[in-house]
């Protein structure tokens, strides 16, 4: 066993780290897309990600069954989307304060009711060892791709492209740009960030599963660490595309592996600075595509952000 | 952090009741007095307070504290009142004076570190009634008389931990996950190593910092890149070891666990652990303010104190790991173990121990250790 790849287990560490930790990022900041793209934001997904972990865990351990587990997140996201579509349809709401509001109930609520499941242990999600043909465990350990990341990468392409070739994609984004014009098509704009948000929420639950059942695989009060929060933001970096929400969902994980993987060959000196390495990062991306003359590309014209 | 909101609220309603019940029993204890003429102090429960800055069913710091206190509620002439999740923060401070004043709390155990300076400090200065003992041992004769600090020491059990660890290591590397670069900390991981080395001492320690007590992504990645990097033995010092012990045994790796016994969470893969035993000094305490008196204001101990313990073996043990281990507990048994015995370097080369001296358990310098000793990769 030849277990000393020395400096080579940094990008390799990099590459586990990515796939391992991208997944919840990937999987709220794809939910939050398809809800911004209708012109509103949810910034409660921290929330819903937070309750979709405990729901999740609860259900795999007295079910014993993890993908019964995903499926309750996924409803239980679903319905806080829809809490938070419907609270939103009144006039003069504050969508940005009822996802703060939501953001803390959802982890209250969480906290609650996970309190009993915090100690007994849940059957883990399965992952498909593609490093099989690998030797050495590295790259076993770094090759073992869950499936929800497989399904988080295919949704990924399919709204990418949906967004453009489907009418319910033409819809949501009538609805995001200029909601004047979408009522004068005689379409329902509520009806439409209703489900929008709601679909967000249930991604979101998605993701909170993964936390909870596969990586780091347990439930405890501390499982987020605020990754909802970061994924939300991570939307504007990657400018409404779902493409570059996966790209940038890859990016986050891996930077977060580089801290630890430094330390490991031996490069830990200011290792708080290599933690921050992913905000570094988007600061600088955004300074560097940003642009005096315009508002940000592909801002959805009905999001407060923009208008 | 978000997560204060719904526990105020529900601290806010939950000591109502109990405000009126210590007032009631107040109230008879007067009755009382005034009757049999004295003996209030023996009839007046004492209420006695702990704050835990986790969850205190995290398989780790904080349900080491909550078990101690659980085990006192049995006791009779006592109430306890607990608040988790309590950030180290001046929230510390809003708890321990709702204790003081709603629940008329007169001995408090604030046991997260970050608690003492300012907030148990200030809270002391303005509550010069009321006991604060805190865990971690930052309490100085300049510091206010009615504050105190207790502490374990556990890199005795860390020491031994090494050793166990040494046995079981094929690779003959071992990794930690530590949190912050604080002396008990630091004593941890250079226990952990000069334990394993005193078996075999071409081992070698990686340790990763985490840079928080509780960062379960983090913790993780941590745990994947010391196995990666080879090592087949983890253990660690951070406030919740499940993640840790959990992510190691996917990995095969062999955990040695810390604060609690955390065998059930990976029954084929968990050689010992070092675990906190609080309970004789919450009791000696508890004794103390029930005679009238103060209690300690300075008080440690390790293995031979019964202030620290280790977990059952787990069947990834050798017999000759056994007996090893054993003999040196039963050394530290006896009291005044040495774990820092010269001649010794750090691992930047510098000597912090000349041959023919060392530290005793009970050295105060130990308290302010800042370095890794040779043999550990990493730094401070």
């Amino acid at each position: 066993m030849s277990d000393d790849l020395g400096l080579w287990s940094v990008p390799l560490a990099i590459l586990g780290g990515a796939i391992r930790v991208s997944t919840p990022f990937l999987f709220v900041s794809l939910g939050e897309t398809i809800t911004e793209r209708s012109g509103r934001i949810n910034l409660g997904l921290e929330g819903t990600l937070v309750f979709g972990a405990m729901s999740a865990y609860a259900t795999a351990v007295l079910t014993a069954s993890p993908w019964a587990g995903v499926a309750v997140a996924g409803l239980a996201g679903g319905a806080f989307g829809l809490l938070h579509g419907y609270i939103c349809k009144f006039p003069r709401v504050n969508d940005v304060a009822i996802g703060i509001a939501l953001m803390l109930f959802g982890t209250g609520l969480a906290f609650f009711f996970g309190k009993p499941f915090i100690q007994p242990p849940a059957p883990p999600l399965p992952a498909i060892p593609f490093g099989a043909w690998s030797d050495l465990p590295q790259v076993q350990a770094a090759l073992r791709v869950n499936v929800l990341f497989l399904v988080g990468a295919a949704l990924s392409v399919a709204l990418w492209w949906g967004f453009r070739n489907t009418k319910a994609g033409l819809v949501l984004r009538v609805v995001g740009d200029s909601a004047d014009a979408a009522r004068a098509l005689g379409y329902d704009v509520d009806r439409v960030r209703l489900v929008a948000t709601a679909l967000g929420g249930v991604l979101a639950g998605i993701g909170g599963s993964y936390l909870s059942l596969y990586y780091p695989g347990s439930w405890n009060e501390g499982i987020s660490s605020g990754q909802g929060l970061m994924a939300v933001a991570l939307v504007i970096f990657a400018r409404w595309n779902p493409l570059a929400c996966f790209g940038a969902a890859l990016l986050f994980g891996g930077a977060g592996a580089l801290g630890p993987a430094l330390q490991s060959v031996g490069i830990s000196q200011g290792y708080y600075l290599f933690y921050a390495a992913p905000y570094v990062l988007t600061l600088a991306l955004l300074v560097a595509t940003s642009s005096p003359d315009r508002v940000l590309a592909g801002a959805p014209g009905e999001l407060s952000l923009s208008k | 952090m978000p997560s204060r909101g719904p526990n105020e609220g529900e601290k806010g309603v939950a000591h109502l009741p109990l405000t009126r019940r210590t007032m009631l029993g107040a109230g008879a204890a007067l009755g009382l007095a005034a009757a049999t003429g004295g003996r209030a102090r023996a009839a007046t429960p004492l209420t006695v307070g702990f704050i835990y800055v986790g969850p205190k069913d995290d398989y780790g710091y904080n349900q080491a504290h909550a078990q101690a206190a659980k085990a006192l509620k049995g006791m009779g002439g006592i109430e306890i009142t607990e608040e988790e999740r309590v950030p180290e923060t001046n929230a510390v401070e809003k708890t321990m004076e709702s204790m003081i004043n709603l629940d008329g709390a007169t001995l408090l155990f604030p046991t997260s570190f970050g608690y003492y300076s300012p907030y148990l400090l200030n809270e002391a200065r303005k509550n010069p009634k009321i006991q604060f003992r805190h865990c971690g041992g930052l309490w100085t004769e300049k510091d206010p008389p009615n504050a105190g600090s207790y502490f374990g020491y556990i890199a005795q059990g860390q020491y031994l931990n090494g050793i166990v660890a040494a046995h079981a290591s094929k690779s003959k590397k071992i990794g930690f996950v530590a949190a912050k670069p604080i002396p008990q900390v630091l004593n941890n991981v250079n226990a952990f190593l000069l334990g394993a080395r005193s078996v075999d001492p071409s081992i070698t320690c990686q340790v990763i910092f985490t840079g928080e007590w509780s960062l379960a992504v983090k913790e993780a990645e941590a745990t994947n890149a010391l196995v990666d990097g080879g090592a087949d033995v983890i253990t660690c010092h951070v406030d919740s070891p499940k993640v840790v012990v959990e992510t190691a045994a996917r990995r095969g790796a062999f955990v040695c666990g810390y604060h609690v016994d955390q065998s059930p969470l990976a029954p084929q893969k968990y050689l010992t652990g070092a675990e906190w035993n609080w309970l004789p000094i919450y009791k000696d305490a508890i004794a103390a303010m029930q005679a009238g008196k103060v209690p300690e204001h300075f008080v440690r101990g390790g293995l031979a104190d019964g202030y620290v313990k280790m977990s059952p073996y787990g069947p990834g043990v050798s017999d000759g790991a056994r007996r090893n281990a054993d003999a040196v507990k039963a050394e530290m048994l006896k009291g005044g173990y040495e774990i820092i015995k010269g001649p010794l370097k750090d691992n930047a080369g510098k000597e912090v121990m000349p041959a023919g001296k060392a530290y005793p358990e009970k050295a105060p310098e130990l308290e302010s250790t800042n370095y890794l000793v040779e043999g550990v990769k990493g730094s401070v």
